[in-house]
């Protein structure tokens, strides 16, 4: 498989002092749907945050390793460059734009492409085939729609970019099961018939597993553990530690700290 | 009856003096979420370099064109050197910065063009209109009424831009949250410098209009603080309601000070809009044309 999107031992720090990221290489293959999973404080939104270079305003610096996309350097780039050059970020907790109504939402995701009307009815009907319920909802204002409508909003704002590769962070976060199930099922189609592919930081492991194609487990700012979705989820360990399933009957406290340790020895 | 009609229409064309300045502060603030108190300083600003163009002998188009590429200019090294470093941080960061801002320029202006006043002369005359004078026994300005049409021609126009356009659409996305633009690819650098220069704009507009009625002097500044009880009655958002407090404004303070200034020695002209403004504060403090803040809970 062809590497397209790749990040070689990159390490950030914020504000010139907190280490976050210690050195995380990760590779997205064209077409592929990759899952980055961890407990809160992972670095998981950090490396997307690297990715999409959204880490300047947050006072982020990459100070090592290299981050390349279809073999080009994009660690320097503005984030508007890369939205143009076809990878864009859609950020935890969906932040869409309260006071502009769904389908202005939607035509700002189309800010930095320059077509002409028809082009953009084209692209707005697209995504309102993907997501019907904000054809239906498209002129409420997006800060009194529904947590799922407004994911729905955020990936459909993307989208309006004609991106080739969604970064997508937390998109389960704060929703229904049954509605991150709906979600999950659209970035799968998007995946298959737009050909986008897929970065997605979860820590809804089960969830993402199942739709992943490929999995990084990241820990302290490191990538303790990678390997294909269905190996992953069989994982002893995986299942353990981030899907809370253990082979036997209730645990004493000296498996837990048999745990510790072998979560120790992972880092 | 005609007493009342002719103080009402002298309060309200007033009023939309107010407005104009009282627009620059809506268009920064739906931009960046920032009140610019360096508003008062840009009119101050603008009108002295219009007026500093004129003296030099040039004639009132270049004067104005050579006065707006003044502001573009003050706009994007406002965007430069101040905005852009300081992206992300705290609303009241960005504040105090422009607190900084309006010395600079109020400094920069009078070190450029002296700090005399300098005469406006737009060719207005300041007489009654003789049609309305006659037929219906009242004074009413050529000037205000021009003024006023200039300044409701200027807000339709913004209205417009801000409502229709794909750039005013970015702009009110920029307002509700700088992150999400930035990531959608919205460069918020350019956003800025749009913003800031059609601020400039408005403020060059406002800077001529009040210098040809009080003339290009510092206290040009302080009619920035005038615009705070329209802002604060319409809400800081709304480009409608800064015409819209205006003119309330405008026209309740001048009748204030002609029905119920008597009855309290007068001179009440002067801090009616801010307890005006203070009660509308206490009953509505978004204003009434200003945007709801929609929280998730």
């Amino acid at each position: 498989m062809q590497n397209y999107l790749s990040i070689n031992n990159i390490e950030v720090i914020y504000d010139h002092v907190i280490l976050v990221l210690k050195g995380v290489s990760l590779t997205v293959p064209q077409g592929g749907i990759v899952a980055l999973l961890g407990a809160n404080g992972a670095g998981k939104t950090t490396t997307l945050k690297a990715i999409s270079n959204l880490l300047h305003a947050e006072r982020g610096d990459v100070t090592k390793g290299s981050i390349e996309f279809q073999g080009k350097r994009i660690d320097q780039l503005t984030p508007n460059d890369l939205v143009k050059g076809g990878v864009i970020q859609v950020m935890e907790g969906r932040h869409c734009f309260g006071h502009l109504t769904l389908e202005e939402n939607l035509l700002t995701g189309a800010y930095t492409r320059s077509i002409n009307r028809a082009e953009l009815k084209n692209s707005l009907d697209k995504v309102y085939t993907y997501f019907p319920r904000l054809k239906e909802r498209r002129a409420t204002q997006a800060g009194y729609t529904s947590g799922g409508e407004q994911q729905m909003c955020a990936i459909g704002r993307a989208l309006m970019a004609n991106p080739q590769m969604i970064l997508l962070d937390e998109p389960s976060m704060g929703l229904a099961p049954q509605i991150v199930e709906q979600i999950f099922e659209i970035v799968k189609d998007l995946n298959s018939k737009e050909n986008i592919s897929f970065l997605l930081a979860e820590q809804n492991t089960m969830v993402a597993l199942r739709y992943a194609d490929f999995g990084y487990i990241l820990e302290n700012g490191r990538v303790v553990m990678e390997g294909k979705a269905e190996d992953l989820r069989t994982n002893e360990d995986v299942k353990e530690f981030y899907l809370g399933l253990s082979s036997g009957e209730r645990k004493s406290f000296r498996d837990v700290k048999h745990y510790r340790r072998r979560k120790r020895w992972l880092a | 009856m005609e007493f009342f009609f002719e103080v009402l229409i002298g309060g309200l064309l007033s009023g939309v003096m107010y407005s104009l300045v009282a627009l620059g502060f809506v268009l920064i603030y739906k931009a960046s979420g920032v009140f610019n108190f360096a508003q008062g300083a840009m009119v101050y600003f603008a009108a002295l370099t219009f007026a500093g163009f004129v003296d030099m002998g040039a004639p009132l188009p270049v004067a104005f064109v050579g006065a707006f590429v003044s502001m573009i200019v003050l706009g994007i090294l406002t965007e430069r050197v101040v905005l852009r470093p300081l992206v992300n941080q705290p609303q009241i960061t960005l504040f105090m910065a422009t607190i900084g801002l309006a010395f600079f320029i109020e400094g920069l202006a009078q070190i450029v063009w002296g700090a005399s006043t300098r005469r406006i002369d737009l060719g207005i005359t300041d007489e009654p209109i003789p049609y309305i004078l006659d037929r219906f026994n009242m004074v009413v300005s050529t000037f205000d009424l021009i003024a006023a049409v200039i300044a409701g021609a200027l807000v339709a126009v913004l209205a417009a831009f801000f409502q229709y356009t794909k750039i005013g659409r970015a702009l009110r996305a920029v307002a509700d949250d700088h992150q999400a633009a930035l990531s959608i690819g919205i460069p918020l650098q350019h956003i800025w410098a749009i913003i800031w220069t059609v601020a400039g704009f408005v403020a060059l507009v406002a800077g001529m209009l009040w210098g040809a009625r009080n003339g290009a002097q510092f206290a040009l500044t302080f009619v920035a603080l005038k615009a705070l009880p329209v802002l604060i009655l319409g809400g800081f958002t709304s480009i409608l309601g800064a015409i819209v407090g205006g003119l309330i404004i405008g026209s309740t303070e001048k009748l204030a000070e002609v029905y119920i200034g008597p009855m309290v020695g007068g001179g009440i002209e002067n801090w009616f809009p801010y307890v005006l403004a203070l009660f509308f504060l206490l009953v509505r403090p978004e204003g009434l044309f200003g945007e709801k803040h929609i929280d998730r809970v």
